[in-house]
C-alpha cells in the first residue's frame, strides 16, 4: 500500500479517501451531547481530539462506531470518490480486566475475530492467524499470557492488534496515553506512526496530554460539544479558545 | 434405563449390584448428567459474577413450590420451573435496563421471591415443616424422567456453548470491546440464564435448595485458582464438578447424610486445595 499523493492535507481529497462528518448533533435526555460538528480526516493522519472530561469525545466516537443514534452525516469516501460504510477499529478506554479472569491473550483475541469457540483447544491455523496479528504490534510474546496479568502497555498493544484485525479504514483509540507510563506512551506513539505509513489508515485519538500532542498529531480538534477549533497542534495550543476552555490565564499569575 | 443398571452392576460397589438400591444407581446416573452441566454453567456464572443471581434462583424456585402446592398442583415442580425461567428472563431485563447495580437488584428479587415463598406457603396457618424436604433435599426422589430432561438440557448448553460462547465471554470480560464489535448478547444471556434456572429448579428437590448454588459457584471458584486459559477453565470446572459428585454420592452413601451437602464439602475441599495449588505456583 502506498501512501496517497495528497496524504496531509491539501484542499482537494479527490485521490485520498477520507472521513466527513458534517452536522452531527447526538441528543440524550434533552440535553445536546453534540451539536452541529464537522469533521474532515484524510487517511494517513493522525488526529487528536482534546477537551474537557464531558465534552462529548467518547461520545463522537461511538456515533463514528454507529452505537449511538445520532443526526447529521457520517460517511466514508474512499480513493475516487466512491462512498462505503467505514470499518472501524477501536481500542475502548481504560481497559480493566479482572486479575483473576482465566482468559489468555489467544482465548480474547480468538473470541472477537472468530466463530471457533475458544473453549475447545485451538487449531494451529487460528493461532498463527492470533500471532501474525500480535506481531503487528510487537505483542506476538504475550499470546499465552493472562489478559490479568498484562502490564497497561501491553494490554494497550493487545487491544491494538484486534483493532487492527480486521484492517479497518479508521482506527479510533478513546485516552490511550492513560493508565500507561511514559515508557509505554513512547512506544505507544512510534507504534501509531509505524501503523499510520504500513498501512495508511486514519487515526483519531483522545486525550488529555497536551504536552506530547506535537509530536505525533498532524490535526488537533479542539471539541465541547461542537468544534471550538481545529488546526494543527501548535495553531490549536496557542488559541484563545483553548486558554478559554481550560481556563488558563497567563501572565496575571506571574505579576 | 435396564442397560444402566446391568451396566453398573459391573461395578466393585455393595449398592450396584444387580439386586442393588436403584435409586442409587439412579442417582449415580443424575450426577454423571448434573456435573458436566453445573461444571459448563458454573464457568459462566462464576465469570459474569453472577453467584449471587443463581442463588436468587435457586430461592424463586422454592416460591414457584410453593405456587404450586397452593394451587393444587399434584406435581408442584413445573410450576416452580416456569416460575424460575420467568423471574430468569425479568433479571436479565432488569440489569440491562436500570442503574442500580445487579447485587442490588438481585438483592430486591431474592428477598422478595423469598417472602412471596413464605407468605403463601404459611397462608392460614399452614406449616412450614412439609417444604423442608427442598431445604435438605432428598436423594431417593431423583426420578428417570428428570434425568432425561437434565440430558436434554445439557445437549442444549453445549449447543449454546458451541454457537455463542465467544460472545459471551467476550461481553463478560469487557462490555465496552464486545459494544465496538456489534455483539448483542441478550438473547443468549436470556438463554443462559434459564438453562441455570431449568437445572437449578430440576436438581434442588435431590440436591437441597441450601446447598444447590455451591454446584453454580465452587467448580468456577476452584478451576479459576489454578486455570490460564479457557480450556484448562472449561476442563477443570468439569472434572471438579464431577470428581465432587461421585466421591459425594459415595460419601452420602457411606455416612447416611444428604448427597447435597456431602457434594458441596467436597467441592469446598477441592477449592481448598487449588487455591492452595495457586498460592505455591504465583
Amino acid at each position: 500500500m502506498s501512501p496517497h499523493p495528497t496524504l496531509h492535507g491539501g484542499s482537494g481529497c479527490h485521490d485520498a479517501c477520507c472521513l466527513q462528518v458534517r452536522g452531527l448533533t447526538v441528543t440524550a435526555e434533552d440535553a445536546d451531547l453534540l451539536k452541529d460538528v464537522d469533521l474532515h480526516i484524510h487517511c494517513g493522519q493522525i488526529v487528536a481530539v482534546i477537551g474537557p472530561n464531558g465534552a462529548g469525545k467518547s461520545t463522537l466516537f461511538r456515533a463514528i462506531l454507529g452505537q449511538l443514534p445520532y443526526s447529521g452525516e457520517i460517511r466514508f469516501e474512499r480513493a475516487g470518490g466512491r462512498r462505503t460504510r467505514p470499518l472501524v477499529g477501536y481500542v475502548p478506554q481504560s481497559p480493566a480486566f479482572d486479575s483473576g479472569d482465566p482468559v489468555s491473550v489467544l482465548d480474547l483475541f480468538a473470541s472477537a475475530i472468530g466463530r471457533w469457540p475458544v473453549f475447545l483447544p485451538i487449531p494451529s491455523s487460528l493461532r498463527q492467524r492470533v500471532s501474525a496479528c500480535l506481531d503487528r504490534v510487537h505483542a506476538g510474546e504475550l499470546i499465552d499470557k493472562r489478559v490479568g496479568a498484562l502490564s497497561g502497555g501491553e494490554l494497550q498493544r493487545v487491544l491494538l492488534a484486534m483493532a487492527l484485525e480486521p484492517l479497518p479504514h479508521i482506527l479510533i483509540l478513546d485516552e490511550p496515553m492513560s493508565g500507561v507510563d511514559i515508557e509505554g506512551e513512547h512506544q505507544l506513539m512510534d507504534m501509531l506512526h509505524e501503523i499510520r505509513s504500513t498501512y495508511d489508515l486514519s487515526i483519531l485519538l483522545s486525550t488529555h496530554d497536551f504536552a506530547t500532542l506535537e509530536q505525533y498529531a498532524d490535526k488537533v480538534v479542539l471539541l465541547r460539544q461542537s468544534v471550538l477549533k481545529v488546526g494543527t497542534p501548535r495553531e490549536v495550543l496557542a488559541s484563545p479558545e483553548f486558554q478559554s476552555v481550560f481556563h488558563l490565564t497567563f501572565g496575571k499569575g506571574a505579576e | 434405563m435396564e442397560l444402566w443398571y446391568s451396566l453398573i452392576s459391573l461395578l466393585p460397589l455393595d449398592w450396584a449390584r444387580a439386586d442393588g438400591m436403584t435409586f442409587m444407581k439412579n442417582a449415580l446416573l443424575a450426577i454423571l448428567v448434573v456435573s458436566p452441566l453445573f461444571g459448563l454453567l458454573s464457568t459462566m456464572v462464576v465469570t459474569n459474577r453472577m453467584s449471587f443471581f443463581s442463588d436468587a434462583l435457586g430461592h424463586s424456585a422454592f416460591t414457584g413450590i410453593a405456587i404450586g402446592v397452593l394451587c393444587g398442583l399434584a406435581e408442584p415442580l413445573w410450576c416452580a420451573v416456569v416460575f424460575a425461567v420467568a423471574l430468569a428472563l425479568l433479571f436479565t431485563l432488569v440489569r440491562r435496563h436500570t442503574k442500580l447495580a445487579s447485587d442490588t437488584v438481585i438483592g430486591v428479587f431474592s428477598s422478595t421471591a423469598v417472602a412471596l415463598g413464605i407468605f403463601i406457603a404459611t397462608l392460614g396457618g399452614g406449616s412450614f415443616t412439609r417444604f423442608n424436604a427442598y431445604l435438605i433435599g432428598d436423594i431417593l426422589s431423583v426420578e428417570p424422567v428428570k434425568i432425561a430432561l437434565l440430558a436434554v438440557i445439557l445437549v442444549l448448553v453445549l449447543i449454546l456453548w458451541l454457537v455463542s460462547f465467544n460472545q459471551l465471554m467476550l461481553a463478560s470480560v469487557h462490555p465496552a470491546l464486545a459494544d465496538s464489535r456489534g455483539i448483542r448478547v441478550v438473547w443468549q444471556e436470556a438463554l443462559f440464564s434459564s438453562a441455570v434456572a431449568v437445572v437449578v429448579t430440576l436438581s434442588m428437590t435431590w440436591v437441597g435448595l441450601l446447598v444447590i448454588n455451591s454446584f453454580l459457584v465452587l467448580p468456577g471458584a476452584a478451576a479459576r485458582n489454578v486455570a490460564r486459559n479457557m480450556r484448562q477453565y472449561h476442563l477443570l470446572c468439569v472434572v471438579f464438578a464431577l470428581a465432587a459428585g461421585l466421591a459425594g454420592l459415595q460419601l452420602s452413601y457411606v455416612l447416611g447424610s444428604s448427597t447435597g451437602a456431602c457434594i458441596t464439602l467436597c467441592l469446598a475441599v477441592l477449592f481448598a486445595a487449588s487455591l492452595l495449588l495457586g498460592r505455591l505456583r504465583r
